[in-house]
């Protein structure tokens, strides 16, 4: 099968801390992907690795290659801003910009310069579909994004996303400011997603990879060390460190 | 002697009480004291004439506008340059030398005393630039005086502006100005329209470096090149004067009047957009 994405001999450092080292990371097309380990491994850095998000901070220096659909992501030819409308993310805490729910979801199709009245509301409404908030919504549309609920919100940053039509999803500990049952609601919104982008996301929490993802990667200071179908890495770890971490002696 | 917590507690929060208490006192009886001599002698007449015999007979109608001309021409040309300062500051620099350089001379600039930009202005614009004593000197040195003021406010609303929204924007694949333009500016508004609007209270008070400046020309300035007297000048001559000072208070009256009505308004346009927003 074809890799959507894979990261090669990637090393980064922050000034003299080096925060990833000779990391072989591989993301397959719709599937979930999983990256798990203690604080500080450095799930979270290489997540922004992907879509260059890490750019936005000082000191940063990477070595090694990314590639999306086996291209280099920092080459000339790719642009930034295609990259980052291919590659999506969201992030920990639900953050809709302070406009209308309508606003937050035509955001990104305005920024690459759909303009026509009808066409944007086709598109936030597949959007807010696709995430199932069009339901709850549809009559909401212009009221202002802050007054939804946590979980509402994240669905909404999803939908955000969504309307750019991405390839690749980043989550970066989506489900940690949101209560159980809204995880529950926005995992399985994960799966269904998952039949159309690959998905990446990044826990804390082991129950959650094991519940959404089939792939499974484990982190410790900086090292990939292990990598593989989700069943196989909680049930069966070929590494010493990695049963350790899954069985609850550190993290 | 140790007091009880409860009884310091009593005594800090009536002195605190009594403090500000001052503060508002000074403050409504500078105004009711204007207002009190200074409304009995408006009358439409006041607002809608020409000064005669130097001002002590007549109105004030060609300094209504000299005022709104000067200080809205000066925060029309500062406002727009000292935004973009700010954005490239916040956004589009790194912190470092230049940074450190640029806002060091705000700061100095904010700390000078407008006399110095009254001279300034007189020997840059009106004699260097051949200016002459105008409405266009006395607003570009008023652009000069205000300028830190709007860089400084701007900078803090863009700053304040959380760093989750630049890159959510980021993250859907925008350029950096459409970051700035849709999302930073957008939530920055009130605070930066906050900074412009004490620049148009502050330009519109300003006496010292008008008069070197704008001068202080009693007739209605026909172009941008022609002299033109502002209200806190006609105010400041009339009573130094010795002219009028019933015209003196009723043209402080208009003034402050004026500055209030200005605030006012920008606070209801403010929170309007803030309601709109949130």
């Amino acid at each position: 099968m074809e890799l959507k994405m894979e990261t090669r001999q990637l090393n980064l450092f922050y000034g003299g801390f080096q925060a990833l080292r000779d990391v072989n990371l591989q993301i397959k097309p719709r599937e979930i992907t999983a990256i798990i380990g203690p604080s500080g491994c450095g799930k979270s850095t290489l997540l922004r690795c992907l879509n260059r998000m890490n750019e936005l901070i000082r000191n940063v220096r990477t070595t090694g290659q990314i590639l999306l659909d086996g291209r280099d992501i920092h080459d000339q030819a790719m642009e930034l801003t295609s990259l980052r409308r291919r590659v999506g993310m969201v992030f920990q805490r639900p953050n809709p910009f302070p406009l209308s729910v309508f606003d937050n979801v035509a955001y990104g199709p305005r920024v690459h310069g759909t303009t026509d009245g009808a066409k944007l509301q086709a598109i936030v409404e597949n959007a807010l579909r696709a995430t199932d908030l069009w339901n709850e919504l549809k009559d909401r549309r212009n009221s202002p994004a802050l007054a939804l609920s946590p979980e509402q919100q994240q669905r909404l940053c999803i939908s955000r996303l969504v309307a750019v039509e991405p390839e690749v999803l980043l989550m970066d500990e989506p489900c940690s400011a949101l209560d159980p049952i809204a995880t529950a609601r926005v995992e399985e919104l994960m799966r269904e997603l998952a039949h159309s982008y690959a998905i990446v996301i990044v826990t804390h929490n082991m129950q959650q990879a094991a519940r959404v993802s089939s792939e499974t990667v484990f982190m410790l200071l900086g090292d990939l060390v292990e990598a593989g179908r989700t069943a196989r890495i909680f049930e069966n770890p070929r590494d010493k460190r990695t049963e350790e971490y899954i069985s609850g002696r550190y993290g | 002697m140790r007091l009880h917590p409860a009884t310091t507690e009593r005594a800090v929060v009536t002195l605190l009480w009594a403090m500000a208490g001052i503060t508002i006192c000074a403050l409504a009886f500078i105004i009711i004291f204007i207002l009190a001599h200074g409304l009995p002698h408006i009358s439409r007449e006041f607002l809608a004439d020409s000064p005669r015999s130097m001002g002590r007979e007549g109105g004030i109608f060609p300094m209504i506008v000299g005022s709104a001309l000067v200080a809205g021409l000066a925060v029309l040309i500062a406002a727009p340059i000292g935004v973009a300062t700010a954005i490239y500051l916040t956004e589009y620099t790194r912190e470092g030398r230049l940074t450190a350089v640029i806002r060091f001379g705000a700061d100095c600039l904010a700390g000078i005393p407008s006399i110095i930009f009254g001279l300034f202005g007189f020997v840059f614009f009106a004699i260097v630039l051949g200016m002459g004593l105008s409405v266009i000197s006395g607003a570009l040195t008023l652009t000069l005086m205000v300028l830190p003021t709007i860089i400084r406010t701007s900078e803090e609303a863009i700053r304040a502006v959380p760093q989750a929204y630049r890159e959510v924007s980021y993250g859907v694949g925008s350029t950096r100005w459409q970051m700035v333009t849709r999302v930073v500016l957008r939530s920055a508004l009130p605070g930066i329209g906050t900074g412009i609007i004490l620049s148009l209270g502050r330009s519109i008070s300003e006496t010292a470096a008008v008069m070197l400046t704008a001068g202080s020309a009693l007739r209605m300035p026909q172009s941008l090149l022609d002299s033109s007297r502002t209200l806190a000048l006609h105010f400041y001559i009339l009573s130094r004067e010795g002219i009028s000072m019933t015209n003196a208070y009723a043209t402080a009256s208009v003034l402050i009047i004026a500055i209030l009505a200005l605030n006012l308004f920008a606070y209801w346009l403010m929170s309007r957009f803030v309601a709109r927003v949130r």
